[in-house]
C-alpha cells in the first residue's frame, strides 16, 4: 500500500508573528519557515506504518511557492520515499488544495491519505474534510491513535472529542487527519539528510493537474489583537470601589 | 514592555524562591507563548525560558553550598535547594574562601552623612527601608549577605561623583551595584558598605544606526537594550541568562561573557568607550565612539572586568552587530574528545563567518539530563556516544547557511569526525537541543550534591583534567563535563550523593593547582568577587598581582571601592598600616 502525506510550509511555530503595515496579511519575508507541526505528525505516522511493514511507500506532497521544496526535503530527510511539489506562487485556500490533492490521489492511487488536522498559520481545519468529500472516502479527523488492519482493509482511528475518546472504523482507502498527541516526530539525522539528497521531487503545476485555482473568499483585513492596557495602582479602597462602580460598572 | 518586565520580575522572584524552599525547577514551563487558541503542547521554549535556564546555570553553579563563617577555621555549609538538604561541617581548607575582618579604618555612616546625601540626592535617592536594603544586601543565590544600612540611587554622573568625593573624604566604604546578579559575591556589601545603585541611570543616550554604536547609561537593563536594538535591527554583542535583571554597567565592570562570545568576542573588544568616576569623585570621560584611537594608554580596559574596584562605570559606548535572521543548529555525536577538537577547528575553517556557538557535553552529562529532566529525549537514540557537541550558525541567508552547514556536517561524518548527528528543522527542535545543553546544571542539582568549577583551559588539555579527576575519585563521584568548547571554557562538575569532606579534599586544591599548572584560569566568566579574591594567585603571578595592587592604590588610595574583593587583602594596604606584605 502507498501512503500519501500532504505537508504545508508555514511560518515557524516559535516565530513572533508581525502583521504587515497595510494589513493585507502577515509578514513572511525574512521570517523562518518550517513544516507545519501537525503535518510533521502526519508524516511521522506514515513512516511508522511503513516501518511496521504495513505500507510500501510514503509520498510527501506539498502545494505552494518554490520554497516548498525545502519543506519537502525535510520530509524526505525524515524518511519519505519521494515527493511531489505542485508549484503555485499565489494565495491558496483549502478548497483549491483539496482539488489539487484529489487530482494527485487520482494519479498516485494511495491506500491512505494523511494530513495534519490544521495548519498553524490560517487555522482553517478544512482541507482534510474537503478532500474526503471530493474523493467520497471515509474520514477520521483529529486522530490520536491509528491502527491499520490490512487484511480487512480497515483503519481504526481514535479521535479526541470533548467527552473523551471516540473510536471509528474506516474502510480503506481513507483520509486521516492527525492531532497533537498521535506521536512525537523524529529528527532528521545526518545520514538521512544525505540519503534525501538523491531522492526525487517531482514538479507539477495546477494546470498539469487540470485544476483551476480560484476562490470565493477574499481576505479583507488582517489585524493584531488589541493590546492589553496597562494596569493602574490605586491609593485607597474607596478609589477602587469608585472605579468598580463607575468605570468597570461591575458593582 | 510592561508585560515583559512583569514576567522578568516574576522570574526573578521565582528564582529567589528556589532557595527558600524546595526548588520548582519547572517554573519556566509556565512562561510560554500561547499560540492561536490551540492547546499546543510542544516542548516549545521561548527565549525567556531559555534565558531562564541559563540563569539557572549560573545560580545553580553556586548554590550547592551556603558558606557561613563560624568562628576561626571552621566553615559551615548549608546546602539548600534539595528538599532534605545535607547539613555538613567542613574544615576550612586552604583553598576555601574565608570572610576577612572588617577594615577598621572605614567610618560608620552617621546622621550627618544621611542628611548630606539627602541634600544632594533628594529623599528618593536615599534608601534606608529595611526591606529594600535586604534585597540589595543579599546576592542572587542568597549565599552572601551584607549588613549595609544605606543605599544611594544617583541619577547622574555628577551625583555619583559627589557621592564618591564625600565617601572618600569621610572614608566610607562603597559597593557599586547594578542588577546584583553576580555569582561570586562581588555586588553585595561584605559588612556595612554604602551601596551605590546605578538603577536610576537607565537612559539610552544615542544610537548611531550607520555604525551600530550605542551610548547609554550604566543602569540600563541588558534586556531593555536588546529590545531597543531589536527595533533598530541590531543586537547586543553579549547575551546571557541574567539579561532580564543585569545592567550594562555591571556587565562591563565584570566583563561578562555569555552566549555570543565565540562570535563577537569579549567586552574588551566591543566596548568602544566609557565614563567612570574614580574614588575621589574625579570623572574620567573616555566615552569615545571611535573604532580606532591609539592615543596613549587605553585606560578604559582597567574598568572592564575590575569589578568596580577601581571606579564606578557610569556610561558606556558599545559597538553592536546587525541582527541576522538565519539561525541553524546541529546536535552531533563524536566518539572521542580528539574528534570534538578536530571538529571545532574544522568548523572554524569551514563555517568561519557563520559559526555562532560551539558547545559540548560528555556522556555523563547527557545521561544525567535524560534521567532527571522531563520532556527531553535523546536526539540520537540509536546508540550511545561518548561526546556530544552543538554547533550553531547565524547568518544572513537561510538557504546559503543551511547548505554550508549541511555540506560541512556531511563531510565530517564521511571523514569520521562525527559518528552521528541531527540537524534542527525548525526552531522548536533547536530549542529542544539547546535545552539538553542548558539543562545540565538543573539535572546536576536534582542528582544530589555537586561541586562546581568554572575553568578556562587550553581546549586540547581540557578533558585531561576531567579524566584525571575521574581517576582520583573513582566510584565515589560522577564527574560531569560540559561547557563552551569554542571559548575554552570548561564547566567541571562533580556530582555526589551528598557533600563529603573526603571527596572535597580530593578535589581541592588539586583542581586549582592543575588549572594553574596548565596556565588556565580559575574563573573563566564569573570573576573573583569575594569568593575567589584570595585565589587569584592560582591564575596570576605575584608580580602581576602586585602591579594590580599598585594600580588599585593609585586610583583608590583609601581602598573605599568594593573592598575585600578581587584582590587578596594581604596585598592591599589598610589605612594606618605600613606597606602591605608582599609575599604571594
Amino acid at each position: 500500500m502507498r501512503i500519501m502525506v500532504a505537508i504545508k510550509r508555514v511560518i515557524d511555530y516559535a516565530v513572533k508573528i508581525r502583521v504587515k503595515p497595510d494589513k493585507s496579511g502577515v509578514e513572511t519575508s525574512n521570517v523562518k519557515m518550517s513544516m507545519n507541526p501537525f503535518c510533521e505528525i502526519a508524516l511521522e505516522e506514515a513512516l511508522r506504518i511503513k516501518e511496521a511493514g504495513r505500507a510500501s511507500e510514503v509520498v510527501a506532497v506539498s502545494v505552494g511557492p518554490a520554497q516548498c521544496v525545502d519543506t519537502l526535503r525535510t520530509g524526505l530527510a525524515m524518511g519519505a520515499d519521494r515527493a511531489i511539489h505542485v508549484e503555485f506562487p499565489g494565495t491558496l485556500y483549502p478548497l483549491s488544495i483539496a482539488k489539487i490533492l484529489k487530482a494527485l490521489v487520482d494519479a498516485e492511487k494511495p491506500g491512505l491519505l494523511l494530513l495534519g488536522k490544521q495548519a498553524i498559520d490560517d487555522d482553517c481545519n478544512q482541507t482534510g474534510q474537503m478532500i474526503a468529500g471530493l474523493l467520497k472516502w471515509p474520514q477520521g479527523t483529529f486522530a490520536s491513535k491509528v491502527v491499520l488492519d490490512e487484511e480487512n482493509k480497515v483503519a481504526t482511528v481514535d479521535r479526541e472529542v470533548d467527552g473523551g475518546l471516540e473510536t471509528l472504523c474506516l474502510d480503506l482507502p481513507a483520509v486521516i487527519t492527525t492531532d497533537l498527541r498521535l506521536n512525537q516526530p523524529r529528527y532528521a539525522t545526518l545520514p538521512n539528510i544525505m540519503k534525501a539528497k538523491s531522492k526525487v521531487i517531482k514538479k507539477l503545476t495546477p494546470q498539469d493537474l487540470n485544476v483551476e485555482i480560484r476562490s470565493d473568499l477574499e481576505v479583507v483585513q488582517v489585524t493584531e489583537p488589541p493590546k492589553r492596557k496597562a494596569g493602574v495602582i490605586l491609593s485607597s479602597v474607596d478609589e477602587l470601589i469608585d472605579k468598580l462602580k463607575n468605570e468597570a460598572r461591575v458593582l | 514592555m510592561a508585560n515583559l518586565l512583569a514576567a522578568y520580575s516574576l522570574l526573578r522572584r521565582s528564582s529567589r524562591k528556589l532557595f527558600d524552599s524546595r526548588p520548582d525547577l519547572n517554573f519556566s514551563a509556565s512562561i510560554r507563548s500561547v499560540n492561536s487558541g490551540l492547546t499546543y503542547n510542544f516542548t516549545q521554549k521561548c527565549d525567556l525560558s531559555r534565558q531562564d535556564v541559563c540563569y539557572r546555570d549560573q545560580i545553580v553553579s553556586k548554590h550547592n553550598c551556603f558558606l557561613r563563617s563560624s568562628g576561626s577555621g571552621v566553615l559551615t555549609f548549608f546546602p539548600r535547594g534539595e528538599g532534605s538538604g545535607f547539613p555538613i561541617h567542613y574544615r576550612n581548607l586552604a583553598s576555601m574562601a574565608s570572610t576577612p575582618a572588617r577594615n577598621k579604618s572605614f567610618s560608620m555612616v552617621n546622621s550627618d552623612d544621611i542628611s548630606y546625601f539627602k541634600k544632594i540626592l533628594g529623599e528618593k535617592g536615599v534608601v534606608q527601608e529595611e526591606e529594600k536594603l535586604d534585597d540589595a544586601n543579599t546576592d542572587w543565590m542568597r549565599k552572601y549577605k551584607g549588613s549595609s544600612k544605606l543605599m544611594l540611587q544617583p541619577r547622574s554622573t555628577h551625583e555619583v561623583s559627589q557621592i564618591l568625593h564625600y565617601c572618600n573624604t569621610r572614608c566610607l566604604a562603597v559597593v557599586p551595584q547594578g542588577g546584583n546578579t553576580g555569582l561570586v559575591g562581588g555586588s553585595v556589601p561584605v559588612f556595612d558598605e554604602v551601596i551605590v545603585s546605578l538603577s536610576f541611570m537607565n537612559n539610552v543616550l544615542s544610537f548611531d544606526k550607520v555604525n551600530g554604536i550605542l551610548v547609554c547609561e550604566a543602569g540600563c537593563i541588558l534586556e531593555n537594550l536588546i529590545s531597543f536594538l531589536d527595533n533598530e535591527g541590531f543586537i547586543m554583542p553579549l547575551d546571557l541568562g541574567a539579561k532580564g535583571s543585569c545592567q550594562i554597567g555591571g556587565n562591563v565592570s565584570t566583563n561578562a561573557g555569555g552566549l555570543r562570545l565565540i562570535r563577537y568576542g569579549s567586552l574588551h573588544g566591543s566596548v568602544l568607550g566609557l565614563e567612570a568616576v574614580l574614588a575621589n569623585g574625579t570623572v574620567l570621560d573616555m566615552l569615545g565612539t571611535l573604532r580606532k584611537d591609539n592615543t596613549g594608554y587605553d585606560l578604559k580596559h582597567l574598568f572592564i572586568g575590575s569589578e568596580g574596584s577601581l571606579g564606578i562605570v557610569t556610561k558606556v559606548s558599545i559597538l553592536t552587530p546587525p541582527k541576522l535572521s538565519s539561525v541553524n543548529l546541529a546536535f552531533l555525536a563524536c566518539k572521542d574528545y580528539i574528534s570534538c577538537q578536530k571538529l571545532l577547528s574544522a568548523a572554524k575553517t569551514k563555517l568561519g563567518e557563520i559559526l555562532s556557538a560551539f558547545e559540548f557535553l560528555d556522556i555523563n552529562a547527557m545521561d544525567l539530563v535524560l534521567k532527571h529532566l522531563d520532556g527531553l529525549r535523546d536526539p540520537l537514540p540509536s546508540s550511545k556516544h561518548k561526546f556530544y557537541t552543538l554547533i550553531e550558525t547565524t547568518g544572513s541567508t537561510e538557504s546559503h547557511d543551511k547548505e554550508k552547514l549541511e555540506a560541512f556536517l556531511l563531510q565530517s561524518i564521511e571523514s569520521g569526525l562525527l559518528t552521528d548527528g541531527v540537524l534542527a528543522q525548525d526552531i522548536n527542535q533547536a530549542s529542544a537541543f539547546w535545552r539538553i545543553r542548558e539543562g545540565v546544571p538543573e539535572a546536576l542539582m536534582k542528582a544530589g550534591a555537586v561541586y562546581k568549577y568554572d575553568l578556562s583551559l587550553p581546549p586540547e588539555k581540557m578533558y585531561d583534567l576531567v579524566e584525571e579527576m575521574r581517576g582520583r575519585l573513582g566510584a565515589e563521584a560522577n564527574v560531569v563535563a560540559y561547557g563552551h568548547l569554542g571559548d575554552g571554557n570548561l564547566h567541571l562538575n562533580i556530582s555526589t550523593r551528598q557533600y563529603d569532606d573526603s571527596v572535597l579534599t580530593k578535589i581541592e586544591p588539586f583542581v586549582y593547582e592543575w588549572t594553574s599548572k596548565h596556565r588556565g584560569s580559575i574563573s573563566a566568566e564569573h570573576g573573583l568577587g569575594l569568593m575567589k579574591a584570595n585565589k587569584i594567585h592560582y591564575s596570576k603571578t605575584a608580580e602581576t598581582v602586585q602591579l594590580m595592587a599598585a594600580i588599585k592604590k593609585l586610583l583608590d588610595p583609601n581602598g573605599i571601592l568594593n573592598p575585600y574583593k578581587v584582590l587578596p587583602t594581604s596585598v592591599l594596604p589598610q589605612s594606618g598600616e605600613e606597606e602591605p606584605k608582599t609575599e604571594a
